[in-house]
């Protein structure tokens, strides 16, 4: 368990928090946010390698403020894995173990076993690959026992192939030693394969805390909306279930009055070159302003008169079988129900 | 693939720069006799100066080691205010003229001066002492090692410390076994460097001690009294001894060079 109050750190220019956080025992919580945006000071705070300014830590029940990073029962994994370079996985493995005063409930060979790590014990870390070298440092980070593993983008150094294999150890791990994980990350497909809540954290605050499904699917703020990947983030006035953004009304499921915004998932926006006859309540005329490649799918701006610039994401293949370019006129729809309101 | 005009153009300057280089001491290597250099070796004077000035420059190198590695260490992982400045004063004695530092150390040492004073009670006396000769060749060469320490320590990522840390150990423990091993090659470097600087150091010492002499400071008086011919075998046994130490110290430093 992890309890974080009235947290702050002051680092250069940089101020964090003040930060109140609880992530009970076992979790595996996500930390989001863009770059910079304190995350890994945030770690650094709970590990002990960052001087609070202000507020309390407790890790495991125990108020650890005051204690040294290696008192603190906090374990960590750094993105670049941090294993020591003159010494080999085995010695890496068991570099903290002269430190502990208590009994650990992993044993070096069950750990070694649990992360397939036997092959590699007498190799140095430069002759590790990315993934062999994050395993390390777990193991690394487990042999003592910590009541919390903190993982700063364990992930975000990896090539997409070893990723998939990290997070099946990860998930792994974390169902088989029962300790609590708070991880760190800009991918928002290990937050939702790996976290059961987490939060996102802005210039040093939390913007949002939850379920990684909420955090995803319920942005309470414009930030949240965009962080997580709604591109069409409005600000609107509500009468009942409809909203109006700069003279265009758009129905919603849910209904309110007064000011608020509104966000629509890109992939929720349908394109015809005809108007379609369909359950979906929301459709305009508009002319397309913009294409832009995002891999195999295509991001299609669409103006709508004076109303919002409107953005669906459709695959190549549509765009070419709608033969979908610059200045076309076509209609653009979506349900009440895909308009999500806060 | 040919190299370009260029490429010739450096060459010809790298060839130039080391012919400067190397033909003087190549000279010094050739122009005395074996019979000469035989005798040098059994003339109590030269091998006390030569023995003197390996003991003084060994000495400071150890010094500058001791007292420089924590100095090192904080320019490395600290930020204050003043940094830059404490950095200066740390490169002076590198761009002062060395017989000012004689004077000025004589100057803080000497009766006139609270320093001196106390040093004298101490029974420390500094104006023609082995311990004078020290405490400029600490002065004169404390730059190389603390600069060159520093860039070992700066070269170690802090993530390792702070991993360290995190695994139970102090940051004593830490800094002996992740930053000292990691750290270390410049370390050698740096006392090499602080002793090779010490070793060749003349105006300095000339001032604070003519007695007793160290190498340089006989050759400079064999060749004012006797000329070249009579310097030069000094000049011989002094490189080769300091030659033959450094290339030991750095086969033994010599090891596969760790990435960070």
């Amino acid at each position: 368990m992890i309890s974080l109050k009235n947290v702050s750190v002051v680092y250069r220019n940089f101020q964090l928090g003040p930060v109140d956080l609880t992530v009970p025992g076992e979790e595996f919580f996500m930390l989001m946010g863009p770059t910079g945006s304190g995350k890994t000071l945030l770690l650094e705070a709970i590990a002990g390698l960052a001087p609070l300014h202000s507020g309390t830590v407790t890790v495991a029940e125990e108020d650890v403020t005051g204690n040294s990073p290696g008192r603190r029962s906090v374990g960590i994994v750094y993105q670049d894995s941090a294993l020591f370079p003159h010494l080999t996985v085995e010695q890496n493995i068991r570099y903290g173990i002269r430190y502990m005063t208590g009994e650990s409930r992993f044993g070096f060979d069950e750990l070694v076993k649990l992360l397939d790590l036997q092959p590699l014990l007498g190799r140095l870390p430069e002759k590790l690959s990315g993934g062999e070298k994050q395993r390390t440092a777990l193991a690394r980070a487990l042999v003592t026992d910590p009541g919390v593993i903190l993982l700063d983008e364990p992930l975000s150094s990896l090539d997409q192939m070893f990723k998939g294999g990290i997070r099946r150890e990860l998930k792994k791990l974390h169902r088989e030693t029962g300790t609590t994980f708070m991880m760190t990350t800009h991918d928002f497909a290990d937050a939702l394969s790996l976290g059961t809540r987490g939060a996102v954290i802005r210039e040093g605050r939390i913007e949002q805390e939850g379920t990684v499904e909420e955090l995803f699917y319920s942005p309470g703020t414009p930030f949240m909306a965009s962080f997580v990947g709604m591109k069409n983030v409005f600000s609107a006035r509500f009468r009942g279930c409809c909203a109006e953004v700069r003279g265009m009304e758009i129905h919603t499921a849910a209904g309110r009055t007064g000011g608020g915004f509104i966000a629509v998932p890109p992939e929720a926006v349908v394109l015809s070159l005809q108007p379609v006859e369909t359950s979906e309540r929301n459709r305009f005329r508009g002319s397309v302003t913009g294409v832009e490649q995002t891999g195999s799918l295509c991001e299609v701006s669409v103006e709508c008169g004076s109303g919002p610039r409107l953005i669906s994401r459709i695959t190549r293949k549509s765009l070419l079988k709608l033969g979908i370019e610059e200045g076309l006129e076509l209609y653009v729809s979506f349900k009440a129900s895909a308009v999500h309101v806060f | 693939m040919r190299s370009g005009p260029f490429f010739r153009v450096c060459f010809f300057f790298a060839a130039a720069v080391l012919l400067f280089l190397a033909l003087p001491l190549l000279n010094i290597a050739t122009a005395p006799s074996p019979a000469i250099i035989w005798d040098s070796f059994h003339d109590g004077e030269i091998m006390g100066a030569v023995l003197l000035s390996l003991y003084t420059s060994g000495m400071a190198a150890v010094i500058c080691l001791v007292v420089g590695t924590p100095f090192a260490y904080l320019l490395a992982r600290k930020d204050f205010r003043g940094k830059s400045l404490v950095q200066s004063v740390v490169d002076i004695p590198i761009v002062i003229p060395h017989p000012v530092v004689g004077i000025a150390i004589l100057a803080v040492t000497g009766r006139n001066h609270w320093l001196g004073r106390i040093l004298s009670d101490l029974g420390i006396r500094i104006m023609g002492t082995p311990t004078g000769i020290i405490t400029v060749l600490v002065f004169v060469s404390i730059p190389f090692y603390i600069n060159a320490a520093r860039e070992g320590f700066v070269s170690v990522p802090r993530r390792l410390e702070k991993a360290s840390m995190t695994l139970g150990a102090s940051r004593l423990s830490t800094f002996g076994r992740i930053t000292l091993p990691l750290a270390g090659r410049s370390m050698v470097t740096g006392t090499i460097m602080s002793a090779a600087r010490a070793l060749s150091e003349f105006g300095a010492v000339v001032v604070v001690a003519y007695h007793p002499m160290i190498a340089p400071v006989l050759m400079f008086e064999r060749y004012q009294a006797y000329g070249l011919k009579y310097s030069q075998p000094v000049a011989f046994i002094l490189v080769a001894m300091s030659l033959a130490i450094f290339i030991l110290l750095r086969v033994l430093s010599s090891g596969k060079r760790v990435r960070t």
